[in-house]
């Protein structure tokens, strides 16, 4: 059985102990110690019904943990603490999973952790992997979310806007992860909002998966096989996917004919414009500047109006841009990269050069680093030919 | 075996024999240097003698516990004479002949002109637990 398909049981297995009486937390470790034993027998005896096999493993494991006089007391507690079986029954057990992982009382890394483990049906192994650190490090984080959610569980939990909202947050920080380790964070996120949209028509759902896709299908231009970052503009855009494209822009067109606008439907309305330049000299942008705007009502992030402020640039000329930047807080990552991309625009090759070398060394990645002072560097040969 | 750690300075080194800040290098010398340090980390991957490997934003700021009850102090950003860290690899080698002989690969990486930097480089063992036999 191929792993996605096994993972993709995981959601269901934790549901079926839930209902047969487990609380959340010991059910979710029970089926991660189902799942890990899966991984090892299952390539040398797979069985005939891989979910059955996975509840009656998971099932017997409860049981003995429940059994374990160590952890006895610790676990009929915890069992009294989790709201009675059904009491939220009209929720999916699925989308109740997702939800629950998210929860707003857990901080974003562990919602995140607890996502891909409970949602996922990752592996602490590969969880700790893809975000680099050790395994034990993130088996205690997410231990310690669950316990989180213990200690809240008589908060209740609604199908309510925050909470959806929760949800799609984990899912878009899980998204921009990308590629590291063992595991594809983004084919992740992605798995898991398609199954999340599955389960719900609210629009900002199909948007996130939107937007998701329609970034993806850029993924084999966005970096050179060295690794080095491809800006949207140099990007070779016969590369781009695109059957995901289209398939991008297909829900998003649903999504809006909802008539319910939401951030990402609107991040994904300038990413599908995007893609719909077959060169980055056609780009719209002075539709992708509404987008912006509107973007900008709907969420106070400065880093909207800082990409807003590109926008500008390219639809009303980098005086416009610069005008709009002196409006941006400094501070907000990537404003001085901004700067010094519409300095370089508007003329000021030195001002440009040296601005992009100050962006490199607020930097965050080692990838958008090199990137900017190659540009910095690229601006500086400029200068001397122009001397010369 | 024995674990090494190799500093790489922003600042505070002596200086490199080829001392040009890398933003006035050509843009293909960047890559060059680039490809080379990638190169050279995938090399001792091989060799089964790398540990780590970090690049260090240079920003921070220094911090202290300032009593009971109270905030810590901070102070920041770090002026321009500090000795700086950009970044380090810890290997796992033999030898220190070894330690000393990656690091001064690792100084040869290109850079202006596409001659080798010449960077000085920071070589420091380790502190491992006491063998077993020495007790």
């Amino acid at each position: 059985m191929d792993p996605v398909a096994l993972r993709a049981l995981v959601p269901a297995v934790i549901g079926v102990l839930v209902r047969r009486g487990a609380d959340f937390a010991s059910a979710e470790d029970a089926v991660q110690e189902a799942l890990v034993r899966a991984l090892q027998v299952w390539p040398e005896d797979p069985p005939r019904d891989p979910k059955g096999w996975l509840v009656t493993v998971a099932w017997r494991s409860f049981v003995d943990a429940v059994r374990s006089d160590d952890a006895r007391r610790a676990r009929e507690e915890r069992v009294e603490a989790e709201p009675p079986p059904g009491a939220v029954s009209s929720v999916d057990d699925t989308l109740r999973l997702y939800l629950m992982c998210a929860h707003p009382a857990l901080t974003p890394a562990s919602a995140v952790a607890l996502t891909l483990r409970a949602v996922g049906g990752l592996t602490t192994r590969q969880v700790a992997e893809a975000y680099l650190v050790p395994e034990a490090t993130m088996a205690q984080r997410i231990s310690r979310a669950k316990a989180r959610l213990v200690e809240v569980a008589g908060d209740g939990l609604g199908q309510g806007q925050r909470d959806l909202g929760m949800v799609l947050h984990t899912l878009y920080l899980v998204f921009n992860e990308g590629y590291s380790g063992s595991v594809d964070l983004a084919a992740e996120a992605i798995r898991l909002t398609r199954q999340l949209a599955a389960r719900t028509d609210e629009p900002e759902v199909a948007g996130l998966l939107a937007l998701m896709l329609l970034h993806h299908a850029r993924r084999a231009a966005r970096t050179t096989a060295g690794g080095r970052l491809v800006p949207l503009a140099e990007q070779d855009r016969s590369l781009w996917d695109t059957a995901m494209v289209a398939e991008g822009v297909e829900l998003l067109q649903a999504a809006l004919a909802q008539d319910r606008l939401g951030e990402y439907q609107v991040q994904a309305a300038i990413a599908a414009l995007h893609a719909d330049a077959l060169r980055a000299e056609e780009t719209d942008w002075v539709q992708i500047l509404e987008w912006y705007d509107e973007l900008v009502r709907l969420t106070p992030s400065p880093v909207a109006r800082l990409n807003r402020v590109v926008a500008v640039g390219e639809a009303d000329g980098p005086a416009a841009g610069l005008a709009a930047l002196a409006e941006v807080p400094d501070g907000v990552p990537r404003r001085t990269a901004v700067a010094a991309y519409l300095h370089a625009r508007a003329g000021e090759t030195g001002r440009g050069a040296e601005l992009y070398a100050a962006a490199a060394r607020e930097a965050r990645s080692t990838a958008e680093r090199d990137h900017l002072t190659r540009e910095a560097a690229r601006l500086r040969e400029q200068l001397r030919g122009s001397e010369a | 075996m024995a674990k090494y750690l190799l500093l790489k300075h922003y600042r505070g080194a002596p200086a490199a024999t080829n001392d040009v800040p890398m933003d006035r290098w050509r843009p293909e010398e960047i890559d060059a240097h680039i490809t080379f340090m990638d190169d050279f980390a995938d090399r001792l991957r091989e060799s089964g003698e790398f540990v780590d490997g970090q690049a260090l934003a240079p920003e921070g700021l220094w911090v202290r516990y300032d009593g009971e009850g109270r905030p810590p102090v901070t102070d920041g950003p770090f002026v321009e004479t500090k000795d700086l860290i950009a970044g380090w690899m810890i290997i796992d080698v033999e030898s220190q002949e070894r330690a000393v002989e990656l690091a001064g690969e690792l100084s040869a990486a290109p850079g202006a002109d596409g001659r080798p930097l010449g960077e000085w480089l920071e070589v420091r063992p380790l502190l491992t637990a006491p063998e077993v036999t020495a007790g």
